[in-house]
């Protein structure tokens, strides 16, 4: 299992669209991806729980992944976390 | 290709109009052309922008215009008239001509029509069935079905399923339209309406069972002569490596005979009831024209949830 704490930098935080993008990042991976946002834990491939963060540009949050694949899931979930598009 | 015409018989059959001109056979008499014309302007002389292609239309004012003249400048202007040729003419209110108008026609072998209906809804059931009549067509693979009021015209591969779509969508109340072939026909610049081809109507194909005739099986209220195509829902495989739309906030379109229609693609899997998707996607489709879109709403809920917490976070750190 692999926790980490990113800081999104995506310019509109995650809004729905950026959000449909995430969840279809995330699903490309086996393991299992937790999202922690202040006292919330989220499915990260669950595109309506995404959604009901609403996160921030700046925000902080905990991604947690456990499954075979997590290093990538990992790297994956961040590279696009802390894209700016 | 040559240009699509309706014969006059056709015409007088459908709206029960009364050839006044025997001598002419009226099935022999083409119609190229959907407008009318009034012929008021052309009776007192002017021509320009004459378009005598067109069929004439004669109220209670023409008639009254050409009594009142002197019989003799009444027989010229109408034996110029009928020198235009135009392809018929139709007297509405059951006007009683003067009989060298018939006779003036029938010289030129103009048929004249009478009608017992008022002048404006002789032009509205002309243009309207006309326009229906020389509308543009295609004939599209698919089920048409009329769900909740949106007619959806359901396309996908060969045995994808559509015909079992369009018999569970009966079941649950709705009406078929045509299954498997669909003409489809422009009747105005923003509507397509589908129709099954008279062959096939009533008539549902289903792997294993052969066809099956809906209306006897499920009744009147199972079936529709026609339906305008709102929507196109176009069923495929499911592909896990195709990313389905998973908001709706994009809409995709395809052109039926030059109208863009929304267009849903619905991935089939094992365990996804079908016709309440189907459904569904009807109801929303009505809503959103209604001016409410689901998706866009929640957007918008997103993106004030992400604002307010932006300024949590700013007045956090200004503290």
């Amino acid at each position: 299992m692999i926790r980490r704490e990113i800081t999104i930098e995506l310019a509109k935080g995650l809004e729905a669209r950026p959000v449909a993008v995430f969840v279809q990042v995330a699903s490309q991976y086996d393991c299992s991806i937790i999202v922690e946002y202040r006292d919330k834990r989220v499915n990260a491939k669950s595109i309506m729980g995404m959604m009901s963060l609403g996160i921030a540009q700046g925000e902080k949050v905990t991604v947690i992944a456990d499954g075979p694949d997590e290093k990538n899931a990992v790297a994956g979930v961040e590279k696009y976390l802390t894209s700016k598009e | 290709m040559e240009a699509k015409f309706v014969r006059l018989d056709e015409i007088a059959n459908r709206f029960g109009y009364k050839n006044l001109t025997p001598s002419v056979d009226l099935h022999e008499v083409k119609i190229y052309h959907r407008n009318i014309n009034r012929p008021a302007f052309q009776l007192t002389g002017f021509y320009d922008y004459f378009d005598n292609q067109r069929v004439q239309v004669v109220g209670q004012a023409e008639h009254e215009y050409i009594i009142r003249l002197d019989p003799k400048v009444a027989k010229e202007r109408l034996e110029k008239l009928f020198s235009y040729s135009f392809p018929a003419a139709i007297i509405a209110r059951g006007i009683q001509t003067e009989p060298y108008v018939i006779e003036t026609a029938a010289k030129h072998g103009i048929p004249i029509l009478s009608t017992e209906k008022t002048t404006a809804l002789v032009i509205t059931e002309f243009m309207k069935w006309m326009n229906e009549q020389l509308a543009e067509t295609v004939s599209l693979h698919g089920v048409l079905a009329n769900v909740y009021g949106e007619g959806l015209l359901i396309t996908g591969p060969s045995g994808i399923g559509k015909s079992e779509a369009a018999i569970a969508l009966i079941k649950r109340g709705h009406r078929l339209v045509a299954d498997d072939l669909v003409d489809v026909s422009k009747i105005s610049e923003d509507m397509i309406i589908g129709k099954s081809p008279a062959l096939t109507k009533n008539f549902v194909e289903l792997r294993g069972l052969g066809v099956v005739d809906v209306m006897s099986l499920f009744g009147v209220e199972s079936i529709m002569e026609y339906s305008p195509i709102d929507m196109i829902i176009s069923l495929e495989e499911w592909d896990g490596t195709n990313d389905y739309d998973r908001l709706g906030l994009k809409e995709e379109y395809e052109e039926i005979l030059g109208l863009k229609i929304v267009k849903h693609t619905i991935p089939i899997r094992p365990g996804r009831n079908l016709a309440v998707i189907i459904e569904t996607a009807a109801v929303n489709n009505r809503q959103k024209k209604m001016g409410y879109n689901a998706a866009q709403e929640l957007c918008e809920r997103v993106t004030q949830e992400i604002h307010k917490h932006r300024q949590e976070r700013n007045n956090k750190e200004s503290k």
